[in-house]
């Protein structure tokens, strides 16, 4: 089958250091990707210049047969995001939100009515779709975002650890969604996720990054058989060490430094 | 891409409808510049020969209260960058220059509202509008003025990464641009330096050409203030959109 992402030597520096260090994959089209890796370890900001938010140092990238750097207009036709830190508006409602990601993603009407209370009752918030995101809990808030993620149905979807902060229950949930929109629509997944588990059960093909290199590739069984391990949590410690990574630098706390330091209007 | 533009037009207008402490506030200050200096003033001014003080700013204050909410709510793209919701609307498959777009008709909305009410005080106040068709034209005005700085401020806000710089923004260029206008003073009399400088100040015809339709008076030609509004609008929309379209999350 095709590849519906190639990506070539891809290198992302910050100030000389490279996060991203002359890493190269693709996804087949139609398949379920796991792209797993400690703390810092550069999948997001991967993520990032697949999704045109970043532009790489150096490398190419075809995203749907799009480079991103080169058409980012088309490229962003091609997928959607959940994001791994907060995107919502909280100065609007949930279903405001919902709403307009609706009209940004050109969602017919029909449609557009018909999923949103489809993926409402999915992450149990359709009794609060008329309340203020301000006013969510971080776990609603995180449902919310999934629910927003998948209204709309991209050849490709990016999950920057989708199920990070949600109770077991919804976890399952969305992840037999998505393996129905994989199955039903043929929809491309690519995810990330600290729980190893999942990725077990639900990816087809992984790869490991480390310190912004690719250090293993294969399914699940392929990792384990090459390390001699029974697990994927045994064979992702065995190839990533078992040193606690800096967690300083991750995304998600600079932006919870943020939040802090200039609080709420 | 019309959808995307509507949309990012709605949320600004949305927000601000709802924020009545938004819009209380930002009223604060107009009326303060127009009681104090008005009324204070007044006097001193009239001594002077030139007329009536508050008939004279009430246009520059009306230019103010759009010029400070024009540029700050071209500056919410900081505070959206920085509670994420930017990202959403950075990776929607419309262009960023619907995004940025939407979102400056939406500012400019909401900044020519608030200068519709600072209007509406000064009525109250003591205002007299010359002649009451010039409300319509001068409503006009208040949407190029604040579409010209809502541009601005959006230019402004894809350059920076925080609110660290926003201090700086206040005092070296949302201050100067207002003070140097000719809002406060009449341009004719000033010194020729400081005209020269208000000549540099898109503001200055901004408020030459409300000063125009509300009270009858002004200092360059209408033609040249309203060439000036849609020039500069142009210019800063055009290098507004680049910059935006290049941001990086
Ligand atoms: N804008 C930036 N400027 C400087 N350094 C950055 C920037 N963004 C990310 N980094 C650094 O790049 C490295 C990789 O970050 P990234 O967010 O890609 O990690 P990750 O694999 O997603 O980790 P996590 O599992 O914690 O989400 C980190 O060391 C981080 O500090
Ligand atoms: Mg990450």
């Amino acid at each position: 089958m095709a590849n519906i992402i190639e990506v070539r030597n891809l290198t992302k520096k910050f100030d000389d250091t490279a996060v991203v260090n002359d890493i190269s994959f693709s996804v087949e089209e139609g398949g379920i990707f796991a792209f797993l890796g400690p703390n810092g370890a550069g999948k997001s900001t991967t993520i990032k210049m697949l999704t045109t938010l970043l532009r790489p140092t150096s490398g190419t990238i075809s995203i749907n047969g799009f480079n991103p750097v080169v058409d980012p207009d088309a490229a962003r036709h091609s997928f959607g995001i959940v994001f791994q830190d907060p995107s919502l508006d909280e100065d609007l409602t949930a279903l405001e939100n919902l709403q307009l990601h609706g009209a940004l993603y050109s969602v017919p009407k029909n449609t557009l009515a018909k999923r949103i209370a489809e993926l409402l009752a999915l992450v149990e918030l359709a009794d609060r779709k008329n309340d203020f995101i301000r006013d969510f809990s971080g776990g609603m808030k995180r449902r919310l975002e999934i629910a927003r993620g998948l209204l709309h149905h991209p050849k490709i979807i990016f999950l920057d650890e989708p199920t990070l902060g949600l109770d077991p229950q919804t976890r399952n949930h969305l992840w037999n969604y998505v393996r129905k929109l994989n199955a039903d629509e043929g929809i491309t997944v690519f995810f990330t996720t600290h729980y190893m588990e999942e990725a077990s059960q639900i990816a087809r093909h992984i790869a490991i990054i480390d310190n912004g290199t690719i250090i293993a590739q294969g399914t699940s069984a392929d990792l384990q058989k090459e390390t001699g391990t029974a697990s994927l949590e045994e064979a992702f410690l065995k190839l990533t060490g078992n040193v606690i990574r800096d967690e300083s630098g991750s995304s998600l706390d600079r932006m919870r430094t943020h939040g802090r330091r200039w609080g709420r209007r | 891409m019309n959808n995307a533009i509507y949309v990012m037009w709605l949320r600004e207008v949305k927000r601000f409808i709802r924020s009545k402490s938004r819009i209380v506030g930002s009223l604060g200050q107009p009326i303060l510049f127009l009681v104090a200096l008005g009324y204070g003033l007044g006097p001193v001014f009239q001594k002077a020969g030139q007329g009536n003080y508050l008939e004279f700013i009430a246009p520059g204050i009306i230019g103010m209260a759009i010029i400070f909410s024009a540029i700050f709510n071209g500056m919410q793209v900081i505070w959206d960058r920085q509670f994420g919701f930017l990202k959403e609307t950075m990776v929607a498959p419309v262009s960023r220059l619907a995004i940025m777009f939407g979102r400056t008709i939406g500012g400019a909305t909401v900044a020519s509202a608030q200068g519709v009410l600072v209007l509406f005080i000064a009525v109250l106040a003591g205002f007299r509008v010359a002649s009451w068709t010039g409300i319509l034209p001068a409503v006009i005005i208040m949407l190029l003025i604040a579409l010209l700085f809502s541009a601005l401020g959006i230019m402004v806000a894809s350059l920076l990464k925080d609110m660290q710089g926003f201090q700086l923004i206040m005092n070296f260029l949302i201050m100067p641009l207002f003070f140097l206008s000719g809002a406060l003073f009449p341009l004719n009399s000033a010194p020729s330096a400081l005209l020269l400088v208000a000549r540099f100040d898109p503001l200055s015809y901004g408020v030459d050409a409300l000063r125009y339709f509300l009270i009858g008076t002004s200092t360059f030609s209408l033609t040249l203030d309203v060439g000036v509004l849609l020039g500069v609008s142009a210019l800063f929309l055009a290098l507004g959109s680049y910059f935006f379209s290049i941001i990086e999350i």
